[in-house]
């Protein structure tokens, strides 16, 4: 098992009341299906967030990033990276810039 | 003493807002949810204390909070709002097939008697239902299958159902609108529906008097004759005396007939409320000038209500949730804007006072009495 860390959105930490970064433990080789599920099991107020829930597809305003690259239209089943495998780095979810 | 709790939702968070009896000193806790829209707070009737809110974002899509304190601390509860059936397609703005798509819920209606069941109307139109103080969630598709769903088209804000109304005298009929479809009753409790726009007059669409088609801004009914039901059209404050059967018009001598929100005072059924804007493209008060129009004719004859309300330089909005009503005696009554402002008045809305002057937008405005 590994120890991901998860970077969120300032909106998503005030909904779980979470600090900026959530560790999650996945099965090796971690993937962002498999980092996004545990994340949803570990706070499920998240359910619906990030992915839509029926499509489970990322939802139209945030990218993934990881090593400062995006990695938002890559195959969700890939695994990551070894840096965010081996937690040195986190796995980032981030919305667009907007406001209003 | 009676107390009063304002629900109050904004662009950016909720806000509860409160006084004793009185009415004349206000103390504002918020925003609840910073950042997020919260586009509609409602409470149970069975449980004061216990309020949902309907809170969104564009990146992050629908969250339901619910409070079981007043609006002290929130926990999150349901937000998986799935079409019970092949979701089918409605007309888009041009005219061609749309898929039916969830987008948010508009509109919260707790039931009278039952802490654990309320309502959520949601874009794109369908009525949901939940039994369980809303941790899940059920579609009562009959609504959005009706015979004429395929002709339905959205208004500006998307294809809303923004309106739930429940007669007291027999919970399985209620009513429903839908911007820009329609106005529509259920007798058996929501499984089929029929239009109830008969009378409806839209100049501004191609068949005027079309059954589907009319942009309804928001209904409203009085609990002690649920007979009568009022409605501020896009153009139109109508009233129908049978139901929903057939409609029309009491607009009168309002300086315009355009507006989104209209309530009735709660021990006058016949005294109605709305707030006229110039016109669909200019969404501020004629003359800058913003008055609440009262009705004690149940429509027709209009007098302003201006008293404490800004008399000039006023371009503001106020939205069709965004007026509510208490149920002390004097009434009081309240109104945000689009502005940020909230207004109230502890005497049947003879005289008005500024409660907030800078609240993000405000989306809904619910009042609760509460011993």
């Amino acid at each position: 098992m590994r120890h991901v860390r998860i970077e969120l959105p300032h909106h998503l930490r005030t909904l779980a009341e979470v600090g900026s970064t959530v560790e999650v433990e996945v099965r090796d080789p971690p993937t962002p299906d498999a980092l996004l599920d545990a994340l949803e099991d570990r706070l499920p107020m998240l359910r619906g967030t990030i992915r839509d829930r029926a499509t489970r597809e990322r939802r139209a305003y945030l990218r993934y990033f990881v090593e400062g690259r995006d990695i938002s239209h890559d195959p969700s089943d890939r695994p990551l990276p070894p840096s965010v495998a081996e937690g040195k780095e986190p796995f980032i979810v981030m919305g667009a810039i907007s406001g209003g | 003493m009676s107390r009063i709790r304002l629900l109050v939702g904004t662009r950016k968070g909720a806000f509860i807002v409160t006084s004793d009896g009185s009415r004349r000193s206000w103390t504002i806790d918020g925003p609840h949810f910073g950042g997020w829209e919260a586009m509609h707070l409602q409470a149970s009737p069975a449980n004061p204390d216990r309020i949902w809110a309907a809170v969104f974002t564009d990146w992050h899509g629908q969250v339901i909070q619910r409070s079981d304190d007043g609006g002290r601390s929130w926990e999150t509860v349901g937000n998986d709002f799935a079409y019970a059936s092949d979701p089918g397609t409605h007309k888009w703005y041009d005219g061609t097939p749309r898929t039916w798509e969830f987008k948010r819920v508009w509109h919260l209606a707790p039931t009278a008697d039952d802490p654990d069941t309320l309502f959520a109307g949601v874009a794109d139109a369908a009525l949901f239902r939940s039994n369980d103080g809303g941790h899940s969630w059920s579609e009562l598709p009959g609504l959005r299958t009706h015979a004429t769903g395929e002709e339905w088209q959205p208004g500006a804000a998307g294809l809303c159902l923004h309106t739930i109304l429940v007669d007291p005298r027999d919970q399985r009929r209620m009513y429903v609108a839908i911007s820009a479809a329609g106005a529509l009753r259920t007798e058996d409790g929501g499984k089929s529906w029929a239009l109830a726009t008969r009378g409806l007059s839209s100049t501004h669409i191609p068949d005027p008097d079309a059954s589907v088609g009319h942009c309804i801004h928001k209904m409203a009914i009085h609990p002690s004759r649920p007979d009568t039901l009022f409605m501020q059209k896009h153009w139109d404050v109508c009233r129908s005396d049978d139901r929903g059967e057939s409609w029309r018009e009491v607009s009168g001598n309002l300086p315009s007939d355009f507006g989104f929100p209209i309530v009735v005072h709660p021990h006058e059924p016949e005294t109605i409320y709305v707030i006229p804007i110039e016109s669909d493209s200019e969404r501020f008060p004629p003359e800058g000038r913003l008055g609440v129009y009262r009705s004690r004719t149940g429509g027709d004859e209009w007098e302003a209500l201006t008293r404490g309300l800004p008399q000039k330089d006023c371009f503001v909005n106020i939205l069709r949730d965004s007026m509510a009503v208490d149920q002390l005696d004097p009434a009081g009554v309240y109104f945000g804007t689009t502005g940020g402002q909230l207004f109230a008045s502890s005497n049947d809305g003879d005289d008005w006072q500024v409660v907030a002057d800078s609240l993000p937008k405000i989306y809904s405005v619910e009042a609760q009495t509460l011993p």
